[in-house]
């Protein structure tokens, strides 16, 4: 049979895969097709191996020819950002300084993925190191946004969310450490989950921030994120900050979740909705969703998170100190790029960081670096610590008075290509979404409109408490299955 | 002018374990390089340490023995560094919440001089665990890196600039080493690079509060090197200061061969470590039960023990600390002494032969081929007059060449004593027959001549005699 990609999702083709209508190597060699013809438009991935991808599928269909398959989604592709360590498979974080470096191990994600039967189908570009929110900080190339091309597609996992909104893959793995799967699945149109912290493991993928970082699914649709979260989720002996697995499976939580958010507090902070914060697109589309909300039997409530004008500044401080020590290792010595002209060791040092990072990691190492000297450290990264801690406090407030909070993802709509050029305002952009992971609690954006004139979609943000994902999926998919937009795809 | 040694000492222990700290390694020593490394402790993109439960464990026993005050919440950081050695550019190590706090050295009796010392509590300000460097191999146009070593684990001991001698930073050092191996904490061995020590040392003039220029001391590669060192130090630090000069901060290698220190280096401006708490790992918390549990598992501390020796065996103090100085020797003498009436003897046996016949063929106690319980074996036929004390040594020196039981040796050889009163009576009468002369002398008063008499004795017996019962019937008969 047809398969008709740009709606397909992991449930559809697990299903299509069981009845035997489609084989695994039709649905990847039809995926490969849909590459080859719309890649060099997009510039989603950055590596990509179709005869691996083909050999896995061929024998995925042996496996359950046999009857021996690795569960239901044996032979289903899903890609990974660049920055997820796949094994003899290069892991460049989108820079130039780890261009030739292959990992030797797999991340405890794409252990996982592999024990389903899941094939890696490629790696996506990203914001080089995972530092950006517009996937233009790639030494690669520049992604772009599947619904306007002259459209951002998101950062820093825009590759991911690119990649799926184009269909070229049905889902991908991303990592959020402000913002990073969340905001480029919304500007792109499609699910992005940030877990809640040490929900999923960090073995294997390349840190940034170590304290904020989070794999995340982008996905489809809610179902296929539930999914996927299901796969990578629980206790890894290998991250010692990883979390242990309660017993429920997010899909089933997602397949009964009626139609219903009756008894449901949905919470709004007033310091989110202040005039003039939003864009009109963006705020029309926030009191559209609440409305929806009511709509759907949600009460609404008002909470307040005081210290959220904090997050920004306390962000950058946390973020950068503990990226200028993880990306210490990247010098040249033991693996990566090393530059060729260098009279001593300190030089060698020097020129190789120079010539192997861009502007933006550059710039993030100096403010990190900064943060965590003596005389500073105590102004900076201690208070920023404590405003951290403030904070989660203020989140677990809130959450004594509503179930989940409302939430715009991005106070405006994708930027235009190439002109993002200030990093502060960039920095700006990603108010909405760094809270979550300074709180370590879970978020999902959910594609909610269509900005007409500019033929780009936008998404809202749910948040919810640490290890509130059950309450977390069951809203969105209850608000997904009302919106419209699901089924619009960009036109490609 | 006289002036005052203020002595401060960081040393670095490897702990025994299995493996790495943060990694399933093998934390082995003298395999081929870059053999027993991994990702993790190679710091490869994307992958964070699981910290090694047993070397905790390790380091708070330490503590514990230490009588260090151990937090109820300890965490791990990261002190940041450029160099090959550091696999990630930064080391896990403890910075504001070590494991242990506090801690104190009982440091006691004679010095490696020879001088008595004064009695005392050396301080420690804290005890730490962090992962080790590789190790940097420098080829005459190349460097190499090993990094079999990154990773192990490396506890940091230091000290309160307390100690005022190279005697006492001696047994400052050799009462901790001895802490380490009773609790099975590390072997200490120097030459391996198990235990390094750095010295911190200053003078000031006498009864001066505020500390005088510190020069640190490296490349120390044995106690008695940093007993040499310490001592060389104090005198050129002494000679620049009395002859009107300044010292300058500085780092100085010690070379053991020329008995001299050079120059490393003058310290530059004070390193920015940017130590921040370590992300990748979360706090660890320890009970006052865990705590408890863990006193409960500790090994007799060697002052202890040698009190133990002093009042259950009637050992001499001296004697105790010769024979607890090192664990297995203690655990040798204490089981042997549980199998014999005159423990006494058996530690002088243990001190003055046994130790020295180790020493000769330069093994450990370990390796030894002589068990404790033969050990008492011996020492019981002595006490009991089996044997004679002269016919022992004989008899030890075959048991220490081959391992063989003294009541075997003996009964091979025909060593029993005699006492047997007719075989000696042969004897005795044979020697006052032979010597006309030193009977007359015996008999005009020069009883002491009776020594003479007994040697001819044991000489006809082959050594076999009880000397006691020679000279009981020597006396009888002469003085008949």
């Amino acid at each position: 049979m047809n398969i008709d990609l740009k709606t397909l999702t992991i449930s559809e083709a697990s299903e299509l895969l069981a009845s035997g209508k489609i084989s695994s190597v039709q649905l990847c060699s039809d995926y490969i097709e849909r590459i080859e013809k719309i890649e060099p438009e997009i510039k989603a991935f950055v590596y990509f191996d179709k005869e691996s991808v083909l050999k896995s599928a061929e024998e995925s269909d042996i496996r359950r020819k046999k009857g021996e398959h690795f569960g239901s989604f044996d032979g289903i592709p899903v890609s990974v950002k660049d920055l997820i360590c796949v094994k003899d498979q290069p892991c460049t974080c989108g820079s130039k300084m780890l261009k030739d470096v292959h990992s030797p191990y797999d991340a405890t994600v794409v252990t996982r993925l592999k024990e389903k039967g899941f094939i890696i189908f490629g790696r996506n570009n990203m914001d080089e190191f995972a530092m950006g929110s517009t996937c233009e900080n790639s030494s690669y190339y520049p992604t772009k946004n599947p619904w306007n091309l002259n459209r951002v597609p998101g950062g820093s996992s825009g590759g991911s969310a690119a990649a799926v909104a184009a269909s070229e893959v049905p889902a991908s793995l991303g990592s959020d450490t402000g913002g990073s799967v969340r905001q480029p699945a919304a500007f792109c149109g499609v699910v992005g989950l940030k877990p809640t912290y040490g929900r999923v493991s960090r073995y294997g993928l390349v840190a940034y921030a170590s304290s904020l970082d989070q794999i995340g699914p982008i996905a489809k649709d809610v179902h296929d994120a539930a999914i996927l979260l299901d796969m990578i989720s629980g206790k890894d002996h290998l991250d010692s900050t990883s979390l242990d697995k309660e017993d429920v499976c997010f899909a089933d939580v997602v397949k009964s979740a009626g139609n219903s958010l009756k008894g449901m507090k949905i919470g709004m902070p007033k310091e989110y909705y202040i005039e003039g914060a939003l864009d009109e697109s963006v705020f029309a589309d926030i009191k559209q969703t609440e409305k929806l909300f009511k709509e759907l039997g949600a009460e609404i409530v008002e909470v307040s998170l005081p210290h959220s004008k904090y997050a920004l500044a306390s962000y950058y401080i946390i973020a950068t100190a503990e990226a200028s020590a993880n990306l210490a290792r990247f010098d040249g010595i033991r693996y990566g790029h090393r530059s060729q002209d260098s009279n001593n060791l300190h030089e060698l040092y020097l020129n190789s960081r120079k010539e192997g990072f861009g502007a933006e990691v550059k710039r993030r190492i100096l403010l990190g670096t900064f943060v965590l000297s003596s005389g500073y450290h105590d102004a900076y990264y201690l208070k920023a610590q404590k405003v951290r801690t403030l904070i989660r406090e203020d989140f677990n407030n809130a959450f004594k008075k509503c179930d989940l909070i409302l939430s715009p993802i991005s106070p405006c709509p994708p930027f235009e290509a190439g002109t993002l050029l200030d990093p502060l305002q960039m920095y700006l952009a990603d108010i909405y979404t760094i809270s979550v992971n300074l709180a370590g609690i879970c978020g999902i954006s959910v594609p909610s409109d269509i900005v007409k004139n500019l033929n780009v979609p936008l998404g809202i943000q749910l948040i919810g408490p640490a290890m509130g994902e059950s309450k977390l999926l069951k809203a969105a998919k209850v608000f997904e299955d009302n919106r419209t937009i699901r089924k619009f795809v960009p036109n490609l | 002018m006289k002036y005052d040694v203020v002595i401060g000492l960081e040393v670095h222990v490897q702990i025994k374990t299995k493996s790495k700290m943060f990694c399933s390694c093998p934390a082995s020593f003298g395999e081929e390089p870059n053999t027993s490394i991994c990702p993790v402790c190679t710091g490869y993109p994307g992958v964070m340490p699981v910290p090694n439960y047993e070397a905790i464990k390790k380091t708070i026993i330490a503590g514990i023995m230490c009588g260090c005050e151990i937090p109820e919440l300890s965490k791990f950081d990261r002190k940041s560094y450029f160099y090959p050695d550091m696999p990630k550019n930064y080391q896990i190590t403890q910075y504001d919440l070590p494991f242990c706090q506090r801690g104190e050295i009982h440091i006691f009796g004679k010095g490696f001089s020879g001088n008595m010392m004064e009695e005392k509590y050396i301080h420690m300000t804290r005890i730490h665990l962090e992962e080790d460097v590789a190790k940097s191999v420098h080829f005459s146009t190349f460097s190499g890196i090993d990094y079999n070593r990154a990773g192990v684990p490396l506890m940091e001991i230091v000290s309160e600039p307390e100690i005022s001698s190279a005697d006492e930073a001696y047994a400052y050092l050799t009462t901790l080493k001895q802490i380490m191996q009773y609790a099975g904490i590390s072997d200490c061995d120097m030459e391996k690079g198990q235990m390094r020590c750095d010295v911190n040392i200053s003078l000031k003039p006498s009864g001066q509060i505020e500390f005088g220029t510190k020069i640190e001391l490296k490349n120390l590669n044995s106690f008695r090197a940093i007993h040499r060192a310490i001592n060389s130090e104090i005198e050129r630090q002494q000679d620049i200061l009395l002859s009107g000069g300044k010292l300058q901060q500085e780092t100085r290698g010690w070379n053991d061969d020329r008995m001299t220190s050079y120059l490393m280096r003058v310290k530059e401006s004070a390193h920015d470590y940017r130590y921040f708490p370590e992300p990748d790992l979360t706090p660890i918390c320890f009970s006052k039960e865990d705590i408890e549990n863990l006193k409960k598992e500790l090994p007799e501390l060697p002052e202890i023990k040698a009190k133990r020796f002093v009042s259950d065996y009637g050992l001499t103090e001296y004697d105790a600390a010769v024979i607890t100085s090192e664990k297995n020797l203690a655990d040798y003498f204490d089981d042997g002494a549980k199998k014999t009436s005159a423990p006494k003897i058996l530690a002088n046996w243990v001190i003055s032969e046994l130790l020295r016949e180790l020493s000769n063929a330069n093994i450990s106690i370990n390796e030894v081929k002589i068990s404790s319980d033969d050990m008492a074996k011996l020492v019981n036929m002595i006490s009991i007059n089996t044997i004679s004390g002269k016919i022992g040594k004989t008899v030890f020196a075959e048991m220490f060449e081959t391992g063989k039981a003294p009541e075997e040796i003996v009964r091979e050889k025909g060593l029993v004593q005699v006492s047997d009163e007719p075989e000696i009576e042969s004897f005795v009468a044979k020697s006052i027959q032979e010597n006309p002369m030193q009977v007359e002398q015996y008999k005009t008063g020069k009883t002491a001549v009776i020594q003479y008499f007994v040697g001819q004795v044991m000489k006809l017996s082959k050594g076999k005699a009880n000397p006691q019962a020679v000279q009981k019937m020597l006396k009888s008969k002469l003085d008949a």
